[in-house]
C-alpha cells in the first residue's frame, strides 16, 4: 500500500478502537448548586460500586446562577445537563411549564416510592394533573438557631422561649447600645424581614391557592408584615442582610439573639461561619407552634437529555436510599426526604456545636408537622414583589395593608396575562 | 488550481469574520428580540402571537417606570461628575504643572479597564453598614469638630445604610459609576486638547485674557465636538447599566426597588420570572427613550450659527 493510505488506515483503526473503548460507559451531567455538590461526591462511591459503567460528571453553579442558567439551557436546548437539582423557590419555574420529564411513567415509576417520602415533600414535586417532574431529594424543615448562652445570662431558658411574644420580651432586654453612639449594637435577628418571611410560609398556601388565586394581603401576610415592622422599630434588628460579612460576624460575635432559617443552616454555621461558637447554640422549634419548610430541593430529567435511564438511576440511588442520603446529610447536612433513614442511629446522636442537643431527631420530628404545600408557576415573581413591598414598609414606613394591596394587585396583573 | 481571489470577492473575504460574528451575536439578537416583544414565551412552552400587548404592559407598568426613574437619576447622578472631573483633571493634567502625567494618566483609566463584577464585590465590602471602610473613615471624619458640625448640618446620620436605606441605594451605585468611568472620559478629553493649536493660547495671552478666560472662552467651545461625542456615549451608557446595580443589591433591585435600574428590571423580567415576550418589549421602550435622548443631546449641542 501507498504510504498516505497505510497512515489513514492505521488512524481509522485507531479510532475505532477507542470508540469501543468508550462505548462501554455512559456520561451523566449533574447539574446542582452548593452545598449539594459535597454531598454528591460523597455518595459517588457507593453509587459507582452499583452502576459501574455511569460515570458522573458534577457541575455546580452558584445558588440563583444555577437555576437561571438552567431556565436558559432548556429554553434553548443546548448545553441540558442530565439531571438538574431545582430548590422549592423555583420549583415553580419548571414544575408547570414542561420540559422536564414525567417520573410517574415507565420505565421510571417514581410512584412506587411515594409512600416512604415525607408527604409534604412529595406534593411539591408533582403538577396539579398529576405528573411529578421533579424527585424530593432533601427538606428543610424550619428551626429557629439560638445563642442559648445569651438567652442564660439574660435569665432565660430555652423552654421559655414558645411564642414570639416572648421573643420580643427577650429581644428588649438584649438589644443594647453597648458602645454610646445612640445605636444598638446587639440586636434579636440579624433582618427583620425572616421573621415576616416565618409568618408568611407558615400554612398550607403561600402566594396563590389551589385555582390560582393571589392570596397575597391575606391575614398570615399582614400579621408578618405587622411584627417585622414592630421589631425594626423597637431596634431589634440589625439590618444586616444574609450572607454578607456582616452576617457571618453577627453569629460569630454573638450579636444576635436568634435566626429562624431550615436545617441546613446548621451545616453552614458548624463548617464554616462560625465554628469557634460551637456548644453556644441551640436549635428550636419555630414559636407559636409554627411548623414550616424554608427550603430543600429535587432532582429532575430534563426532556432534552439524551441518557434519561442513567439519570434515572442516579436520582433513584441518591433519593430512595439509606446509605446515600445518609452520607449526604453527613457531608453537607441536607436533611433526608427518605423517611426509612430517619431510624438511622445517626438521629440519636447528639450533636457537640449544638450543646449536646439531639437535632437531627427534633428536625425528623418537625419534618413530620410540616403541612403540604401549594406551589404555584408565578411563585418567584410573587415573591420578589412581596419583598419589595416589605422593604417599602420598613424603610419608607409605608402602611403595611396598603403596600400589601398594591402588591396583590401587581401581581394579578402579571398573572392575568398567562393563566 | 488557483487558490487566488479574485479582485472583487477578496475585500468581502477577508470582512466576512467580522459581518459573521456580527451577524450571530449582534444582528440576530436584535432582531430575534424584535420579534419576540410581540410574542409571550416563558422559554420552554410554545410562543404566543399577542401583538402590541407587551408594550402596552410595560408601559402600564409602575414599577417599569420607577426603573426608569431611578436609571435616569443615576444617570444625573454619575454623568455630570464624570464629565466635570474629567475635564477639569484632564485639563489639569494638560497644563503640564504636575509631574509623572503618564502614572497619573494610567491610574484614572485602570478602573474602567477593571471587571464591573470585582468592582462591585469589592464596593459591597466598603459599603458594609457596620464595618465597611466608607462608614468607618466617615465616623473617624465626624470626630473632627468642623466637619462633625457639618454632619449635623446635613442631618447625616451615621453609619449610613449604603445598601439598605432606599434613599442611599442610588447614591451608591453612583459613586461606584462615577469612579469607574472618569477614566475613560479624562483620557477622551486629554487626547482633544492636544488637538487645540497652542497658537490660539499664545494669541490670548498676549491680549491679556486670563486662564479661567482662556478656559471658558477657547478651550471649551473648542472641545464642543467632544463633549458632545463623550455625552452621548454617556447617555448611552449609563441610562442601561445593568452590571453594577446587579451587583450592589444582589440581583433583588434594592431595599423598595431604589436601585432596580431599567436594564436590571428587563433583565430580571426576561430571564427571572420566565417573560421574555415582556423583556424583550422593555427593552425596545428602553431603547426608544436613550434615542429621544440622544436626540435631545444633539440638539442641545448643535451649531448656533
Amino acid at each position: 500500500m501507498k504510504k498516505s493510505k497505510r497512515v489513514s488506515l492505521s488512524i481509522l483503526v485507531l479510532m475505532v478502537m477507542i470508540g469501543a473503548m468508550a462505548f462501554g460507559k455512559t456520561t451523566i451531567d449533574v447539574a446542582c448548586f452548593p452545598d449539594q455538590d459535597s454531598g454528591f461526591k460523597s455518595m459517588l462511591e457507593g453509587f459507582n460500586e452499583k452502576y459501574p459503567d455511569i460515570e458522573v460528571k458534577i457541575k455546580v453553579n452558584g445558588f440563583a446562577e444555577h437555576h437561571d442558567a438552567l431556565l436558559t439551557q432548556i429554553a434553548a436546548g443546548a448545553n441540558v445537563p442530565d439531571v438538574a437539582t431545582i430548590e422549592i423557590g423555583y420549583i415553580g419555574n419548571f414544575v408547570a411549564k414542561g420540559g422536564f420529564v414525567n417520573l410517574m411513567d415507565a420505565p421510571y415509576n417514581a410512584g412506587q416510592y411515594k409512600k416512604n417520602i415525607v408527604p409534604y415533600k412529595w406534593a411539591q414535586g408533582t403538577t396539579k394533573d398529576g405528573r411529578m417532574v421533579a424527585m424530593p431529594l432533601d427538606i428543610a424543615p424550619g428551626t429557629l438557631y439560638t445563642r442559648e448562652d445569651r438567652l442564660n445570662e439574660m435569665g432565660y431558658t430555652i423552654e421559655d422561649m414558645v411564642t414570639v411574644d416572648k421573643w420580643l420580651e427577650a429581644g428588649l432586654k438584649f438589644s443594647q447600645d453597648l458602645d454610646g453612639d445612640g445605636k444598638n449594637d446587639r440586636w434579636l435577628v440579624p433582618n427583620a424581614q425572616d421573621l415576616a418571611t416565618m409568618m408568611i410560609k407558615s400554612g398550607e398556601e403561600r402566594y396563590f391557592d389551589k385555582e390560582g388565586k393571589c392570596l397575597v394581603g391575606n391575614e398570615r401576610f399582614i400579621e408578618g408584615f405587622k411584627l417585622a415592622k414592630k421589631v425594626k422599630d423597637l431596634g431589634l434588628d440589625g439590618g444586616i442582610g444574609a450572607w454578607t460579612n456582616e452576617w457571618y460576624e453577627a453569629f460569630k460575635n454573638g450579636t444576635i439573639l436568634m435566626q429562624p432559617s431550615g436545617a441546613w443552616l446548621g451545616g453552614h454555621l458548624k463548617n464554616w461561619m462560625a465554628p469557634d461558637t460551637a456548644g453556644k447554640w441551640k436549635a428550636l422549634n419555630l414559636p407559636n407552634g409554627l411548623y414550616i419548610n424554608w427550603g430543600g430541593a429535587f432532582m429532575g430529567i430534563p426532556e432534552r437529555s439524551d441518557k434519561k435511564e442513567a439519570a434515572w438511576k442516579f436520582i433513584e440511588y441518591a433519593a430512595t436510599n439509606i446509605r446515600p442520603q445518609l452520607e449526604q446529610f453527613e457531608a453537607s447536612n441536607i436533611f433526608p426526604a427518605w423517611m426509612p433513614s430517619f431510624e438511622d442511629p445517626m438521629f440519636e446522636e447528639e450533636s457537640a456545636f449544638f450543646g449536646g442537643q439531639k437535632v437531627r431527631k427534633q428536625w425528623a420530628e418537625a419534618a413530620k408537622n410540616v403541612p403540604v404545600i401549594q406551589t404555584d408557576k408565578f411563585d418567584k415573581m410573587a415573591e420578589t414583589i412581596v419583598n419589595s413591598a416589605l422593604t417599602d414598609v420598613l424603610e419608607n414606613d409605608r402602611d403595611p395593608e396598603e403596600a400589601l394591596e398594591e402588591a396583590k394587585r401587581l401581581i394579578e396583573r402579571r398573572t392575568r396575562r398567562r393563566r | 488550481m488557483d487558490l487566488r481571489l479574485s479582485r472583487e470577492s477578496a475585500p468581502y473575504v477577508f470582512i466576512s469574520p467580522f459581518y459573521i460574528m456580527f451577524a450571530i451575536f449582534g444582528a440576530f439578537p436584535i432582531i430575534f428580540s424584535f420579534y419576540l416583544s410581540f410574542n409571550m414565551w416563558d422559554g420552554i412552552t410554545e410562543m404566543k402571537w399577542v401583538g402590541v400587548e407587551n408594550y402596552i404592559f410595560v408601559v402600564t407598568d409602575p414599577w417599569f417606570w420607577k426603573a426608569i426613574g431611578n436609571s435616569l437619576i443615576i444617570f444625573l447622578m454619575t454623568t455630570i461628575p464624570q464629565h466635570l472631573i474629567a475635564l477639569t483633571l484632564a485639563y489639569m493634567l494638560y497644563l503640564g504643572t504636575i509631574k509623572f502625567k503618564e502614572f497619573f494618566r494610567s491610574a484614572f483609566f485602570l478602573p474602567y479597564i477593571t471587571s464591573a463584577v470585582a468592582i462591585a464585590l469589592v464596593f459591597q465590602l466598603l459599603y458594609g453598614q457596620h464595618f465597611g471602610m466608607i462608614n468607618a473613615m466617615l465616623k473617624w471624619l465626624q470626630a473632627v469638630p468642623g466637619i462633625g458640625g457639618l454632619f449635623e448640618l446635613m442631618h447625616l446620620d451615621l453609619p449610613i445604610r449604603w445598601l439598605g436605606d432606599p434613599k442611599w441605594v442610588k447614591p451608591a451605585i453612583a459613586l461606584m459609576v462615577t469612579w469607574k468611568f472618569t477614566g475613560w472620559n479624562l483620557i477622551l478629553y486629554y487626547a482633544a486638547l492636544q488637538n487645540i493649536p497652542t497658537t490660539l493660547y499664545e494669541a490670548a495671552k498676549v491680549d491679556g485674557a486670563s486662564p479661567i478666560q482662556i478656559f471658558f472662552k477657547i478651550t471649551i467651545p473648542l472641545l464642543r465636538s467632544v463633549i458632545f461625542f463623550a455625552v452621548t456615549m454617556s447617555i448611552i451608557g449609563n441610562l442601561q447599566i445593568f452590571a453594577e446595580p446587579y451587583m450592589l443589591t444582589g440581583g433583588t433591585g434594592g431595599p423598595a426597588n431604589s436601585g432596580l435600574t431599567a436594564a436590571m428590571y428587563l433583565y430580571n423580567t426576561g430571564f427571572k420570572w420566565a417573560e421574555f415576550g415582556t423583556g424583550s418589549a422593555m427593552a425596545y421602550v428602553l431603547c426608544s427613550f436613550i434615542v429621544v435622548f440622544s436626540m435631545l443631546n444633539k440638539y442641545f449641542f448643535r451649531d448656533k450659527g
